[in-house]
């Protein structure tokens, strides 16, 4: 059998012929729909990833999630508040080593937090170098331009922050399941609405991601060659329309099977946390933790100048 | 437009939550006495929705890519007070769950998109659309308004955010603490940004999505008009009632704006002819300004229009009251009071025009 090459397909098509050459290039760049394809399957690998990892044998994921929750979020706290660069590397070495008896292992961490938040935060921090007002501790060779000791100070500041909060925040949902996290939400005072809103969000986000995935892939499997700028954006609206029609319809269905098992607007959750002798150790341990660096993190502060 | 954590100060992201927090409760309340046992389901899909939404790549002119919030659509589709609830939802989700987005700075995020981005949008589609009928052009082009300016509205707030920073939370060396740079440099670095590519990215979406709806399924675009008109009603009926806390709060903005005070210095750029002659001021524009010496005489063109009107109340402070903390407070009243009076002789104005009041 004779093999279908690209071109027989497309000889009729002027559209076509116009982009086929386009498709032979060795490095094509990617279409929006095979990004947003790739978004699409990215997010819900991160995410069973992160699932899986949650039930994993590890410290954190033996403690109550309140006790996380609260925990890391005093962590988390104690790292935006600190006024010097050694307290909040101290923070970000607590964060390390939770996450090490954790078995969260460190090439996540890595690819998940820490590349992309540094690469981020250093793109965003390196004018800072020049422009703020500052004494000169060197200048760069060819180009002269003075960098300030304040300007690198602030930098890493900045980078040392935004380190710390990422690998925090990452740590919880990699060590807590999701529907723990609203439970410990529901059982700290967040209203009931908000976390069941939460909880259903989140379980109808994966549910319209393959809805979506499976737009998007139904298209690219019909496209040959690339799409021009307009009609990318065409299609990217009426995805999203049909979408939104679709979740309505969703809605409504969902709101009649609901109502059809008694749902009558109140909510309930089921609330069978028990603390531990070793939940309450943590917790000890984690508020001993986060006042000792609240305190270093205050020394050396001097009230902004008025 | 997802700002992560450490770039604003606790201090900040306290008064961010704090500033949010009235309007999602008169959202949430708004949204129950609308919707009643449909709220749950309703807020959360559509919240997933705009989950969706936001990881959509849009090709822009110029051959790159962006994505959109989708604020512009659940604003006009769903009114501002539920897309306040399901953009802040969303936002919420993919902090804690996807790092996008600092867990801290989620109130922040929240205000400037859900509740700034939700309100402008909508604001600015019905100002345009007004009576047009549903499957007119100009309901698209106002779409595309909306969206653009809705974006752009969250990016200043931002924007705002990050510069101010510097300005008060900086180590004893001097060295900013959170995000470096100051309003002159993080406002228009934001705004460039937004007016180009990403308020682009909100623009096409938007007008796209209100321009399928009018071919496919208009029934939908017609959900927020029907519920804008009791909303509408329930607005005359009391002015104070939903809206309470939004008073309060403005109530507590007001009383808190002596607070200025503590702002060191004159604003950058907002000097007088005066000040170039004063050797203490000279010393702060040179600080200010990267240790630029300002010049030896005014501008002659600032000296010459500065003549050209004297406010009433110089620095905030009308020269008879001799507390400059009263003063301050007097002019915030006054300020206020005369933004609300505009506002409310521009709602008769169009009432009037419309033959409905």
């Amino acid at each position: 059998m004779k093999a279908i090459h690209k071109r027989d397909i497309a000889v009729d098509e002027s559209e076509s012929r116009v982009l086929l050459p386009r498709t032979r290039r060795r490095r094509r760049r990617l279409s929006s729909v095979e990004r947003t394809l790739a978004t699409i399957v990215w997010r819900t690998e991160r995410a069973f990833y992160a699932e899986e990892l949650a039930r994993a044998d590890g410290l954190l994921q033996h403690l109550d999630p309140r006790v996380k929750v609260c925990g890391l979020l005093l962590l988390l706290l104690d790292a935006a508040l600190a006024r010097n660069l050694p307290t909040i590397i101290c923070v970000f070495a607590v964060a390390l080593a939770l996450a090490l008896l954790s078995r969260v292992p460190l090439r996540t961490l890595a690819a998940r937090a820490w590349l992309g938040a540094f690469l981020f935060t250093a793109l965003i921090a390196l004018p800072a170098l020049f422009i703020t007002p500052g004494r000169a501790a060197m200048r760069l060779p060819l180009l002269g331009w003075p960098l300030t000791e304040q300007g690198i100070q602030s930098a890493l500041y900045l980078v040392a922050r935004v380190e710390t909060a990422v690998t925090l925040s990452l740590l919880l949902v990699l060590c807590t399941p999701w529907t723990h996290v609203l439970k410990a939400l529901s059982s700290l005072g967040v209203p009931v609405v908000f976390v069941v809103i939460l909880g259903m969000t989140y379980r109808y986000v994966f549910l319209l991601l393959q809805t979506a995935r499976e737009m998007f892939e139904s298209r690219q499997s019909r496209t040959v060659g690339a799409l021009d700028g307009p009609t990318g954006r065409r299609l990217a609206a009426a995805s999203a329309g049909v979408l939104l029609a679709r979740t309505f319809q969703l809605s409504g269905e969902v709101y009649l099977a609901m109502q059809s098992r008694g749902f009558r607007g109140e909510v309930y959750t089921l609330d069978d946390f028990q603390m531990r002798r070793r939940d309450w150790l943590a917790l000890a341990a984690f508020l001993l933790a986060a006042v000792a660096l609240f305190w270093l993190g205050r020394r050396g502060f001097a009230p902004p100048s008025i | 437009m997802h700002i992560p954590d450490g770039y604003l100060s606790p201090e900040t992201c306290a008064a961010l939550y704090a500033a949010a927090a009235p309007f999602w409760y008169v959202a949430l309340r708004r949204v129950r006495r609308m919707l009643n046992t449909r709220v749950v389901p309703t807020l959360s899909l559509f919240a997933a929705l705009s989950f969706v939404i936001m990881m959509f790549n849009l090709p822009l002119p110029g051959g790159t890519t962006g994505h959109a919030i989708g604020v512009g659509i659940a604003a006009i589709i769903l009114g501002p007070w539920a897309s306040i609830i399901t953009i802040s939802v969303a936002l919420l989700i993919q902090a804690v769950f996807f790092g996008d987005g600092g867990v801290t700075a989620f109130g922040a995020n929240s205000l400037n998109m859900a509740v700034v981005g939700s309100l402008v949008a909508s604001g600015v589609y019905r100002l345009l659309s007004a009576r047009a009928p549903l499957g007119s052009t100009r309901r698209v082009v106002a779409a595309a308004v909306a969206g653009y300016a809705a974006i752009n509205a969250a990016a200043l707030c931002a924007g705002v955010e990050f510069g101010i920073q510097p300005r008060f939370f900086h180590d004893a060396a001097g060295a900013p603490l959170y995000a470096p740079y100051p309003l002159s440099v993080a406002v228009p670095a934001m705004l460039i940004g937004h007016l180009t590519l990403a308020g682009l990215a909100e623009m096409f979406i938007t007008a796209g999505v209100v321009a399928y709806l009018q071919r496919t399924d208009s029934a939908l675009l017609r959900l927020n008009t029907r519920a804008t008109a009791n909303s509408v009603e329930v607005a005359r009926q009391s002015i104070w009632g939903a809206a309470r806390p939004l008073w309060l709060a403005l109530a507590a903005l007001l009383i808190l704006t002596p607070l200025g005070l503590l702002a060191a210095g004159t604003a950058w750029g907002e000097w007088g002819p005066q000040d170039f002659s004063d050797a203490q001021a000279r010393a702060r524009i040179a600080s200010a300004s990267g240790n630029q010496a300002p010049p030896a005489q005014a501008p002659a063109g600032l000296e010459r229009l500065s003549h050209l009107w004297s406010a009433p109340m110089p620095d905030y402070a009308p020269p008879f009251l001799k507390s400059a903390a009263f003063g301050y407070l007097m002019s915030a009243l006054f300020g206020a009071g005369l933004v609300i009076l505009f506002f409310l002789l521009l709602g008769r104005l169009a009432r009037a025009a419309r033959g409905v009041g």
